[in-house]
């Protein structure tokens, strides 16, 4: 039995816990024990990328120091795996986003869930670019049954969300989500899924906003799924 | 104006968007294609990394190389610490020989410094023949890309420019070549009868001397070529320790730039000759900002820029909101980190924001500039150089870093943000809620849940 600690993300728990709770349920089905380091809170990222280095590093040392002793760590958001791995060279070879934790080490694409609903992928900037994930979530979503994947068009174009870029220019950021918005609208899926539930927040907030009748779900909530 | 009420402007011209959204996405596609082709691109980008960490690691010994094998070649070195000493080089050159035009290669440096307006004062007058710069000089335009300068512009807008500037006696059509055989017609009277020509260089080698400028109109050929007098203006930046590394970047530059495996002109010189090109040839090294940005050890790797452009079609923020919103010669990712760093933060402290990090910059940059860890290191500076500012944005930063530093703190503060109050309520802010809805904090944190299960 693989031993897991779950770096559930600040944003997770506060706002999105049910990617935390699939993410948790996942890896128990498939065999690993799972432990949540209670201590844990925000890697620092955000306030790195917004200009306040010495809170982000001091948060980011903190993160260290949490996940410490820990052999796994697993986390269902590629942003804040990408910027603890850029910040602490202990997370090297420890440090896995769910995906890459799925396909590399447990080495599962089918994980026998099943979905029956007509679905798009949204890759994410730093699933891709920080961390190459690669195609890792879209194999792991090809093989749930029932699953109605369609590609999305410019599906590696940013949404526009960038954290606090999002609030500073947010005309900008706005255009941004128009154009990922019209491409999500085009594939006439119900679910717009991503690895990121920051990015899905963003675009999960205009989907709402504009009454589109599109939800928005994290991989790990779709690959839990028994419909 | 800051970046994003620049950008708002821009983003309500729907003409704009059409015009930057098909050119970009254009030539981002083709660049992939050709990119794709070389095996041993990877390669190549550290390749030219390597090379312009070392030209920037010895750059006073470069430099003085590069000056001395100019003046063996018979050209003459001039060194300008700022725009204004460069200026005033050019147009003594210009008055030397008697001349009221210059003729000019595109050039981002000479934009960079507002040498047209500088000559202009002096009685001379600088004549762009890129097709593309020649279209903004003559509607009195600022550029909006670093190749593609006038990028901003469809055909029937520059056919209507035409017909009101050099092309007045007939009427024109949008085909491409209607346009540019009226460009043309223009431009070669001049090529042939101005006796002064100002470049700017794409490299300059210290080995040899030799200055180097891609292209693919031939304009820059014949400014190069024809006229008695050449003088270059470049950035010190430009300088490569030897002629071998031009190798590297020639392969680099086409490809990142114009998406062709080989550029159709490119022009070397070195000195002057007697019998063949200009008579007189004179190199002007230009500072202005450049050993300040080279003293910064994060970002000092702007520097090592070859202006191919790459970073500004890849970006989802610079193919909406176009070049004109970054306010300086350079725009797009590249811009964002340049600027700031030339011309001091305070001069333009929101431009370091102007990127969502997405990386696509960094991916498609030839030699490897990772502009967002530049974009968050600036970012850094300007919030370290406001300290002691009063303002919501640190007060609220330093509310949330205090929360983070507890887990029992952080518990508290999810109770209250589940009530609407509190450091982690306070993230929603207008510039969010004005155009998406927030989620709703749910009754149960993950914690509470992972709690309820033991």
């Amino acid at each position: 039995m693989t031993a897991v600690s779950l770096f559930v993300t600040c944003f997770n728990d506060t706002l999105f816990p049910r990617a935390g709770r699939a993410t948790v349920e996942l890896l128990e089905r498939l065999g690993c024990e799972v432990d949540f380091p209670e201590r844990q809170t925000c890697c620092g990222q955000m306030h790195f990328n917004s200009g306040y280095a010495d809170h982000g590093e001091a948060l980011t040392r903190r993160w260290e120091e949490v996940f410490q002793g820990a052999e796994v760590v697993v986390s269902p958001s590629a942003s804040c795996v990408a910027h603890v791995r850029a910040h602490v060279a202990s997370a090297t070879g420890r440090l896995f986003e769910l995906s890459e934790f799925l396909v590399d080490r447990l080495g599962v694409t089918d994980v026998g869930a099943s979905f029956p609903h007509r679905v798009t992928l949204h890759p994410t900037c730093h699933s891709l670019r920080l961390l190459r994930v690669g195609d890792r979530p879209r194999r792991l979503l090809e093989a749930v049954r029932g699953i109605d994947l369609v590609a999305l068009g410019e599906a590696e174009e940013c949404c526009g969300f960038g954290g606090t870029f999002a609030v500073k220019n947010a005309d900008t950021s706005m255009a941004m989500l128009s154009d990922k918005l019209r491409h999500v609208l085009a594939t006439r899926a119900e679910v717009c899924a991503a690895a990121d539930t920051s990015c899905l927040m963003h675009i999960g907030g205009a989907l709402r906003r504009q009454r589109a009748g599109v939800r928005t779900m994290h991989v790990a909530e779709i690959l839990v799924a028994r419909e | 104006m800051s970046f994003p009420g620049a950008a708002r402007e821009a983003l309500g011209n729907a003409q704009l968007r059409r015009n930057l959204g098909k050119a970009t996405t254009t030539i981002r596609d083709k660049r992939a294609r050709t990119v794709a082709e070389l095996p041993d691109w990877e390669a190549l980008r550290d390749a030219g990394a390597a090379i312009k960490a070392r030209a920037m690691a010895t750059l006073p010994e470069q430099l003085e190389r590069l000056e001395a094998s100019v003046q063996r070649a018979g050209g003459v070195v001039h060194w300008a610490r700022d725009g204004a000493e460069a200026n005033a080089i050019v147009a003594g050159v210009a008055r030397a020989h008697g001349a009221r035009e210059v003729i000019k290669v595109k050039s981002l440096v000479t934009d960079e410094i507002g040498l047209n307006a500088a000559l202009a004062e002096q009685g001379v007058q600088a004549i762009e023949t890129d097709l593309a710069e020649l279209i903004i000089q003559l509607e009195g335009g600022r550029p909006s890309h670093i190749l593609v300068p006038a990028i901003h512009r469809n055909r029937a807008e520059i056919r209507r420019l035409f017909e009101r500037t050099i092309a007045r006696d007939g009427a024109l059509s949008d085909d491409p070549p209607a346009l540019t055989d009226a460009a043309r017609r223009y431009l070669r009277e001049r090529f042939l009868s101005v006796p002064v020509a100002v470049s700017g260089a794409n490299f300059a080698v210290a080995e040899t001397g030799t200055v180097a400028v891609v292209e693919s109109e031939g304009n820059g050929r014949m400014c190069t070529t024809l006229p008695d007098v050449l003088v270059t203006v470049m950035g010190i930046e430009k300088v490569l320790p030897e002629w071998r590394d031009l190798e590297v970047f020639l392969q680099l530059l086409p490809r990142s730039s114009t998406a062709e495996r080989m550029n159709p002109y490119t022009s070397l010189w070195t000195g002057v000759r007697d019998d063949d090109g200009p008579r007189e040839f004179h190199l002007v090294l230009l500072d202005a900002g450049r050993t300040q940005v080279l003293a910064d050890e994060v970002g000092r790797q702007a520097l090592h820029c070859i202006r191919c452009s790459a970073c500004l079609n890849v970006c989802p923020v610079y193919s909406r909101v176009g070049g004109h919103a970054y306010e300086s010669v350079y725009p797009g990712p590249i811009g964002a980190i340049l600027t700031p760093q030339l011309r001091g933060l305070k001069e333009a402290p929101t431009l370091p924001w102007a990127s969502s990090l997405c990386g696509a910059c960094f991916d498609a940059c030839p030699v490897k500039i990772d502009i967002p860890s530049v974009l968050v290191h600036l970012r850094g500076r300007v919030v370290r150089e406001a300290k002691g500012r009063v303002s919501a944005e640190r007060a609220a930063m330093g509310a949330m870093a205090a929360v983070f530093a507890s887990h029992k703190r952080y518990e508290r503060a999810q109770r209250l943000a589940r009530l609407g109050r509190g450091p982690l309520a306070s993230a929603a802010l207008p510039g969010w809620t004005r155009m998406r809805d927030l989620p709703e904090v749910p009754r149960e944190t993950f914690r509470d849940w992972w709690r309820s299960r033991a």
